[in-house]
This record gives C-alpha cells, sequence and structure tokens, in this order.
C-alpha cells in the first residue's frame, strides 16, 4: 500500500487535546496555589528544629529504668491484640459469607458489604475515641476497637476468597443433595482455609501495632504508657519504648511472614 | 426410569438452548450423548439435577416430577441422582474418604457431617466401592494428590455413595489421557450393569461411545435428531450431527420462524 513514513508517537493517555491540556495546566496552577496559600511559619519552623533537637538530646540515652512499667504495658498490648484478633476473626467470618456475591442472596450481600464498608471507612484512632468515650479509658475500648478494625479487613479479604473459589465443588455437593451447611462446611471452608489462617496471622500482627496507636487516645496497652511518658517529658523512657515496639513489630512479622509461606 | 418430555432451556431472552426436547431412559442401559459443543448436552443433564432450572418442560424419574421440587424435597430427589463431572470436582484439601462421604451429605445430619461421625454402613460401603474400582488404598491420602484418573473414580465412588438411581456422567473423561478415559468408560459400563443403573453419558469421543455404551443419542443445537444403537451411527448421522455452525442452524430457523 503506501509508504510509511516511519515515524510513531504512542496514543496520548487523555485523547482530546482540551482536556489534556486543560488538565495538565489545571494540575499545575492547583499545585501552585496550594504551596502559595498554605500557612508556613518559617519563623516556627527553626524555632521546631530547636525544640527537636532538645526531645532527642533529652532521649539519649534511652532509659530502661521504669521497665516493669514497660513490659506491664506491652503484655496489655499482647492480650488487646489476641482478644480482638480472635473476636474479630470470629465475627468476619459469616460477615465474609454474607458479603460475597456467589453464595450471598443479594439482600444479605448488600447488609454484608455495609458492615465492611462501615468497619474500613474509619481509621482506629477515630474508633478508638468514640469506643474510650462509650466504655472509658483502658484495654477493653482498645479490644473494641480493634475487633472493629480487624472485621474491616479480614472479612472483606476473606469475601475476596470465597468469590474466587472454585464453585463446581459447591455444585457438587448440591447436585448430591447436600444441605445448605453441609456444603458450606465441605465446599467452601476447605477452599478458603489456608487464607483464613494467613489473614488471622497478619491481623494479630497488625493488631499488635495498632494497639500502639489506639492506646495514645486512651485505649490501653504500651500505647498509653508511650503517652504518659511524653506528657511528663520522659522522653529517654518515650524512646526506651519506641525501641522495643519497633522490636516487637520487626520479631512478630517476621514471624507471622515465615508462618504464611510455609502456608501456601 | 427417566422420561423427559417437550424440555426447554432458555438463557436469558435468546435461542432456547434445549427446544421441545423428549428422551427416555429406560432400565438399565448405558446411553451416551454425543454432538459439538454449544449442541446443549452439558445443558440437559444439568436440567435432569436441576444444577440448571428448566424453563418448560417435564422431567420424571421414576414417577417423580423434577421440575417444580423445591428445597428438601429437592434435596431429597438430588440424593437419588448422581453426577460425576468433566473437572472432577473434588474438594483437593479433603481425603478421599471424606470426598467419598460428601455423597452422602444428603442423608446425614449437618453436625454428623461437620464432625465426620459417618454412620458404620457408609464406611463399609464406601470401602466396598473404592476397593472395586482400585482406590481403597488412598483413603487417607489428600485428593489432590492422586491423578487424573484415580480422582475421576473418586468422583464416581461419591456419585455411587449416593445410592442414586441413575448416574449422569457430564463429559466424564474429557480431562484424561486416552488410555485411562478407556478405562473410566469401561468401569462406568461394568458398574452400571453390576449395580442395575441406568447411565447418562455426555461425551465427545464417538469411537468410545460406540464402544461403551448400549445407545447413542445425537444432539444438534437443542434438538434431539440421532437416537439409536451404536452400530446404526454411519458417516451420514455423523455429518447431520457434527457438521454447520450454530449460525447458520440459527439463521434458518429464523427464516423458518417468520
Amino acid at each position: 500500500m503506501s509508504a510509511h513514513s516511519g515515524k510513531w508517537t504512542r496514543p496520548p493517555f487523555i485523547a482530546n487535546p482540551y482536556l489534556r491540556w486543560a488538565t495538565y495546566i489545571g494540575a499545575l496552577v492547583y499545585f501552585v496555589w496550594v504551596g502559595a496559600t498554605i500557612p508556613i511559619d518559617w519563623e516556627r519552623v527553626v524555632a521546631g528544629v530547636e525544640r527537636a533537637g532538645r526531645i532527642f538530646g533529652g532521649a539519649f540515652p534511652p532509659s530502661f529504668e521504669r521497665s516493669g512499667l514497660l513490659i506491664d504495658g506491652f503484655l496489655e498490648s499482647i492480650k488487646i491484640a489476641i482478644l480482638a484478633t480472635a473476636g474479630g476473626v470470629v465475627l468476619s467470618i459469616p460477615i465474609a459469607f454474607m458479603a460475597a456475591r456467589n453464595v450471598a442472596p443479594l439482600p444479605i450481600f448488600y447488609i454484608g458489604r455495609a458492615i465492611i464498608i462501615v468497619a474500613r471507612s474509619f481509621h482506629p484512632v477515630i474508633v478508638a475515641i468514640i469506643f474510650v468515650k462509650a466504655v472509658g479509658f483502658g484495654p477493653f475500648a482498645g479490644v473494641l476497637t480493634l475487633i472493629v478494625y480487624s472485621v474491616g479487613f479480614v472479612a472483606k479479604m476473606l469475601a475476596e476468597r470465597i468469590e474466587e473459589i472454585d464453585f463446581g465443588q459447591v455444585e457438587a455437593m448440591r447436585a448430591a443433595g447436600a444441605p445448605y451447611l453441609s456444603t458450606l462446611f465441605y465446599a467452601i471452608f476447605p477452599q478458603i482455609m489456608p487464607r483464613q489462617i494467613g489473614l488471622t496471622i497478619y491481623q494479630l500482627d497488625s493488631n499488635l501495632r495498632a494497639s500502639a496507636v489506639v492506646g495514645i487516645v486512651g485505649a490501653g496497652g504500651i500505647g498509653a504508657t508511650l503517652a504518659n511518658a511524653f506528657g511528663r517529658y520522659d522522653y529517654d523512657f518515650a524512646f526506651a519504648i519506641t525501641i522495643v515496639i519497633v522490636a516487637a513489630i520487626l520479631v512478630s512479622e517476621g514471624v507471622s511472614g515465615y508462618i504464611r509461606k510455609r502456608l501456601a | 426410569m427417566l422420561k423427559i418430555t417437550d424440555l426447554v432451556k432458555r438463557y436469558g431472552g435468546g435461542e432456547p438452548v434445549l427446544k421441545d426436547l423428549n428422551l427416555t431412559i429406560e432400565g438399565e442401559s448405558v446411553v451416551s450423548i454425543i454432538g459439538s459443543s454449544g449442541a446443549g448436552k452439558s445443558t440437559l443433564l444439568r436440567c435432569i439435577n436441576r444444577l440448571v432450572e428448566p424453563t418448560s418442560g417435564s422431567i420424571v424419574l421414576n414417577g417423580t416430577e423434577l421440575t417444580d421440587l423445591r428445597g428438601a424435597k429437592l434435596r431429597a430427589a438430588r440424593r437419588k441422582i448422581g453426577m460425576v463431572f468433566q473437572g472432577f470436582n473434588l474438594v483437593d484439601r479433603l481425603t478421599v474418604m471424606e470426598n467419598v462421604q460428601s455423597g452422602r451429605l444428603g442423608y446425614i445430619s449437618t453436625y454428623a457431617a461437620i464432625m465426620r461421625r459417618y454412620p458404620k454402613k457408609d464406611i463399609r460401603r464406601a470401602f466396598e466401592l473404592m476397593e472395586r474400582v482400585g482406590i481403597a488404598q488412598y483413603a487417607n491420602v489428600r485428593a489432590d494428590q492422586l491423578s487424573g484418573g484415580e480422582r475421576q473414580r473418586v468422583g464416581v465412588v461419591r456419585a455411587l455413595m449416593q445410592d442414586p438411581e441413575i448416574l449422569l456422567a457430564d463429559e466424564p473423561t474429557a480431562s484424561l489421557d486416552p488410555k485411562t478415559s478407556e478405562q473410566i468408560m469401561g468401569l462406568l459400563r461394568d458398574l452400571a450393569g453390576e449395580l442395575k443403573l441406568p447411565v447418562l453419558i455426555n461425551i465427545h469421543n464417538v469411537t468410545e461411545a460406540k464402544q461403551y455404551t448400549d445407545r447413542i443419542v445425537g444432539m444438534r443445537y437443542g434438538r434431539i435428531i440421532f437416537d439409536d444403537l451404536p452400530t446404526k451411527l454411519d458417516q451420514d448421522a455423523m455429518d447431520r450431527i457434527y457438521s454447520g455452525s450454530p449460525h447458520a442452524d440459527r439463521g434458518g430457523e429464523m427464516k423458518a420462524a417468520s
């Protein structure tokens, strides 16, 4: 046919040139405007650096003098994480079945998805503030918070796994005249079990991390100890707590990663 | 006896997949259904145990009308219809014994099923059948450790555990190598004779259909256009069953309809 010019350019991401340039210029203008209008007080930044220097100076060397307090806080965090994981996972299983399109009738599916969306839409810290108001300071508020947090994650991931199952196994049970629950236990549970265990271990690890954060707003555990240390300007103790938290998270991540790898 | 009368299955608003289909299976005969992909073989089989809902028509198995059953009555009827699948549909992560006993799920309580408290006679029956097909040594092995032929044997035993009045096999050998495929076909034929069980087999392999079954039903785009002894299946009949495209077929029908 006709001779080719040998030139080729990749089709642009946005085909309409007006829309394309409007998007580029609009984005650029917005960034410039944000940069120009956000209130940054440079004097305070300088003062802040000075203050940060004082805090870090006070933090060295880390003090393990009150390690009894540290250990108590930490054991409480572990208790919170374990209770919340157990409660969250137990609640997640029925919710996941409700929220899986291939096994739940449509109205139930919407209810299941709604529960997951609500559980996921608030950061644990916000949920913790609400529960601390509701049941008072302490680990119980932390457990409730992390149960909500666990349901949001575990139920969602589990529902997605249920939607991916090999449906032939379900058909085989149905063809044999198996009742609903028997079908669930024979054709679906064995398929989702490895993911279920993996998610539980991951969630335990994740809850341990989150329990340190929600503790800061009063929901018990090592986070409460940390918040107190800061409040009393015990920066060296706060630093010691931080080191222990980081170490514990490294260990728990290593262990959970190892177990999950072996599961596959 | 299985008697299908005027069976119609239509998915959505399109052309029916099964068009006023009539078929009667009597006694303990082994019947194969052949036809190209899309002829409706699989839909026909699945309408019988209601994995697919028939649009209209009647299916009667030993005096029970299957098409209007619901809930517990449907489950009770399904217990009497064994099914063997192309992809085996075993629960990979369960043992062979658990897979075999899953054929009894319609008979035992959910609690007994979950706790694996199978009745003694079911366990005895399972071992008998597993010995018959040569997989008894795998009772405690996970189903995904077995070869294709062994897995299909598990599938057959699971269906037979239902104590069925008819056995449906939806391309039971399509995922198997030729040699294993012949073994499974031979097994289905022999078991049908031993258990006095009618068997309905969807199959692509016409040679095997001729060799292992008593009667061949040829389907083409939702209709039965051949139904006779295997020896009567000549080249002309084969051409009628397998020639043409669905498009040409449907085009002709639309003209006829208008």
